[in-house]
């Protein structure tokens, strides 16, 4: 390279260098800068919804009502499920991908970048009008995240902003999901195939479409819900000639690919992550692929097992519950792969790998536990009890949750081109594991025993379980302070990183510089 | 059973700060045929389950312990075989489809609710059950115990030193044994969900919507269990207290509840004097109207209105009276009318007139409610 050209590239780079000051924020493009947004965003939510959870987990400390009284008790429930999914883990995952899709196929940014700042900054005020909620008259949303009518046409000043605000989130989503597939199908790097695509890039791919697929049925439904309260239709209600249960067909529609939303790119960052650390490629890369594409296709046919006491034909029952227990042949293939790239490899334990390790564990325990909700006469006696909750936490914290946090432990060198402290990492990792399980295995046995979830008082022979279960969240809730602790730490400074990170990476990204520069991939690398 | 409560003596006197805890932890086998072979299936999926766990989670300790770089290993390079993949896709299949094909009995057995012997229905309420007998000629409300309402709010009362704290109801469901009950699910407002985990029996009770299940009881006993669909600020305040007879105690609480609903109905033509009314009346208020309009009357600002001053209560009765029997649509204010009786309306009215804070001074009759519906 001659000097002149040198000149060249610093001209650009200070050319195109980010704006000074907040103003960078607010204006950016740039797919690095919208994906430290999105994440620093979904941390903070992270606490925001934590907290709420304690709230709960506190007044179910002991029998009897303590703390809260039950109408906010149910503010609380329904608000930690929508602060959870939309405004914590949907936009980790969103942030992931915005950092780690262009530097994963070659691409110097996301194809679509003023979309992508619109789709983040539609995101703080969705969230404000949703939070908001919880100072007008008559409290925050309370019929629960699923929003089933008749029940939430009772919320008070709250609905509307409820619908808006979701309708908001959903536009965000389908923008970032536009632009995902957008960058995957025009900006990867010449020889880069479809099979050739790290499985991250794969998965996230998929959820898009999924995305895509759904939010606007969520759309639909909520808009319903709302020309029912204010304009005298009756979509849902059974006086007018409607169907309270529809809203449940339509809004599981959404719901049941909204479940693998939260999991499929989690599937993708640990496929990532283990080779890695078994210093072995994944195995049955292709199985993975198909097995996360028949995950989806799958998602969109077993809605309404989330609803089988609502009195379905038989005929359904039965083909609802063939479908659903069929999820767990793709599901087992993932986990068999995953086991087996561990089999024979040359592993290390560093904090991100431990996370992998952790998530296939506890996302397996959260699976055996699906398996056995899918058996339709089974699950008369474990729905709508903590069996439920105790499921569908374990797939979402050590499971989605864990997987965000191997995540960042995994990329942050990358990111911020400082090395995180181990040490802090690993204890962090110890404190979530055992305080998760602390928390939510108890939640089998109360549910078990015949304890209904979303209440906020139950019967004495539940206290012992609950009281451990809430000790478990007080500590799984603690230790998250430490892991912003590192995060922040690590921003900041620390022991430099080298390009490649980790001995046994392989991919893109660890070809660029820690931290990479401003433009991922100014020119396209070519793979072979 | 004996053995059941020697079992919790025993850990009543070696643990007394778990005084009346309990530590069940699986789901409990039930009382009726269907519910034992639900049990079986649940236990079955779980040992499948733990036959999985222990071959993946053995090959990945396995790994752990001896595949790892501190121990020199070289790694393998190997990364696909289609052989070992469709075996592993293969296997799980059958294994699912040896749990699916009992499941699929059970549940074409649950769903036949045919040839019942008799017939109860049930009708949700914000916050209680309604049951009615259409061939004995029997209803009645189902409401949460007052003992468990106190405990719940009030400090000074452990919960633990409540029989069946959240579980016991005023009113409970009554069935014979033996006999083949069809359960029919409706519901007044919002959704619930009918459960009594023994009889293995769990069905939403939807508005506008009728659905059925069934139970046969073989056991004489008292089973309990709650609302499981999220239906508001007292959702787990509505328990389900069930007891299974034999006929002839049947039949004998078939004749005592319809002789009280015969004098029950004598007594709406009784003209009362103010401080009965009040006294009934403060019943029916704390059944019915407390969980709402709160204890003193002071209601939830914003949600619910309070009694203490409110101009209805101050206003003339006719207003009154009407919002009682016909409700207020699009608040959760019931129409009364289909759920008490004149004289309880009356008595009500009365109560919250000349008490909570109120001083109006007006006598309500049931002959003046009967005169509005």
């Amino acid at each position: 390279m001659n000097a002149q050209a040198v000149d060249h590239a610093d001209h650009d780079d200070h050319h195109h260098g980010p704006a000074k000051g907040w103003m960078r924020w607010l204006t950016t493009t740039n797919h690095k800068d919208i994906g430290t947004l999105y994440l620093w965003f979904s941390l903070a939510m992270f606490f925001v919804g934590g907290a709420m959870a304690l709230v709960i987990r506190a007044e179910l400390f002991q029998p009897g009502l303590q703390l809260v009284a039950p109408g906010f008790f149910n503010q609380m429930t329904t608000m930690h499920a929508l602060v959870m999914i939309f405004l914590a883990l949907m936009p980790a995952f969103v942030g992931l991908a915005n950092w780690l899709l262009p530097m994963m196929i070659g691409a110097p940014d996301m194809a679509l970048p003023r979309m992508n700042n619109w789709s983040f900054w539609i995101l703080p005020f969705a969230s404000a009008m949703l939070l908001a909620t919880l100072f007008v008259d008559g409290g925050a949303p309370a019929g629960g995240w699923t929003m089933y009518p008749p029940l939430v046409l009772q919320t008070g000043a709250a609905f509307p902003m409820l619908i808006f605000a979701v309708h908001l989130l959903g536009i965000s989503s389908i923008m970032g999901s536009i632009n995902i597939i957008a960058t995957i199908m025009n900006m990867r790097a010449p020889g880069m195939t479809y099979m050739k695509m790290p499985l991250f890039v794969w998965t996230w791919f998929i959820t898009a479409y999924l995305l895509i697929a759904t939010m606007p049925v969520l759309a639909g439904a909520v808009t319903m819900l709302l020309t029912d309260k204010y304009f005298a239709t009756s979509f849902f209600s059974a006086a007018g000639g409607g169907d309270p249960v529809m809203f449940q067909h339509i809004f599981w529609f959404f719901g049941h690919p909204e479940v693998y939303i939260l999991i499929l790119p989690a599937f993708g960052i640990v496929s990532q992550i283990i080779p890695t650390f078994a210093r072995k490629p994944l195995f049955g890369y292709s199985s993975m692929v198909y097995a996360t594409a028949s995950i989806a296709f799958l998602s969109f046919i077993v809605w309404a097992h989330h609803m089988f006491t609502v009195g379905l034909p038989v005929e359904a029952e039965l083909f609802f519950m063939f479908a659903t227990m069929l999820i767990a042949v793709p599901t087992g293939v993932k986990v068999f792969n995953w086991v087996s790239t561990m089999w024979q490899g040359a592993m290390t334990f560093e904090t991100p790998m431990l996370f992998a390790i952790g998530f296939v564990i506890m996302f397996t325990i959260g699976g055996f536990s699906g398996l056995m909700l899918a058996l339709t006469p089974v699950d008369f006696q474990y729905h709508d009890t903590y069996f439920v909750v105790a499921h569908f936490h374990y797939v979402l914290v050590p499971g989605a949750i864990f997987s965000v946090m191997a995540a960042a432990y995994y990329w942050i060198p990358k990111w911020t081109g400082n090395m995180y402290d181990e040490k802090l990492g690993r204890f962090h990792f110890w404190m979530s594991t055992i305080f998760v399980n602390i928390l939510f295995f108890p939640q089998h046995f109360v549910g078990l025993a015949g304890m209904p979830r979303r209440i906020p008082d139950y019967a004495v022979q539940f206290a012992d379980f609950n009281a451990i279960s809430t000790i478990g969240a007080f500590g799984f809730g603690l230790s998250q302070l430490l892991f912003a602790y590192i995060m922040i730490k690590t921003a900041i400074g620390g022991k430099k990183a080298t390009s490649e990170v980790w001995e046994g990476a392989e991919g893109l990204e660890w070809t660029l510089s820690s931290p990479p520069p401003y433009h991922s991939f100014s020119t396209q690398p070519i793979i072979k | 059973m004996k053995k059941r409560i020697a079992g919790s003596l025993l850990t009543t006197l070696l643990t007394p700060l778990a005084a009346h805890a309990d530590w069940e932890v699986n789901m409990t086998q039930g009382v009726t045929d269907l519910s034992k072979e639900v049990y079986g299936l649940h236990m079955a999926a779980f040992w499948i389950c733990v036959a999985i766990g222990v071959v993946v989670f053995g090959a990945m300790i396995w790994s752990i312990i001896y595949h790892r770089k501190d121990r020199g290993v070289k790694p393998a390079t190997f990364h696909e075989s289609t052989t070992i993949e469709i075996l592993w896709t293969i296997v799980p299949v059958i294994i699912l489809i040896s749990l699916a094909i009992p499941a699929a009995q059970a549940l074409v057995k649950i769903e036949d609710s045919s040839n019942a012997d008799m017939t109860i229905k049930v009708t949700g309420y914000q916050w209680k059950w309604q049951y009615e007998y259409p061939e004995e000629d029997i209803n009645f409300f189902s409401n949460l115990a007052q003992s468990s309402r106190d405990a719940a709010t009030d400090p000074t009362i452990d919960p633990a030193s409540v029989d069946n704290y959240l579980l016991e109801v005023d009113n409970p469901v009554v069935i014979p044994v033996g006999k083949k009950v069809r359960f029919l699910f409706t519901s007044n407002d919002v959704i619930h969900a009918w459960w009594v985990p023994d009889l293995a029996v769990k069905k939403d009770a939807i508005p506008g919507f009728v659905n059925d299940m069934w139970a046969q009881v073989n056991t004489p006993g008292t089973y309990r269990g709650q609302c499981t669909e999220l239906c508001g600020k007292d959702h787990g305040f509505m328990p389900i207290t069930l007891i299974a007879k034999e006929q002839a105690d049947y039949d004998a609480w078939v004749a005592e509840k319809q002789a009280a609903a015969k004098k029950e109905k004598e007594m709406q033509t009784v003209t009362m004097t103010k401080d009965e009314l009040i006294v009934r009346g403060k019943k029916v208020y704390t059944t019915n109207c407390i969980a709402c309009h709160g204890a003193t009357g002071a209601g939830v600002p914003g949600v619910f209105p309070a009694m203490t001053g409110s101009p209805i209560v101050l206003g003339p009765v006719e207003p009154h009276i009407d919002i009682l029997l016909n409700g207020r649509s699009g608040t959760a204010m019931q129409a009364f009318g289909k759920q008490l009786s004149d004289l309880d309306i009356a008595a009500v009215i009365t109560y919250t007139r000349n008490s909570l804070g109120n001083d109006v001074g007006t006598v309500v009759q049931a002959a003046d409610v009967a005169a509005q519906r």
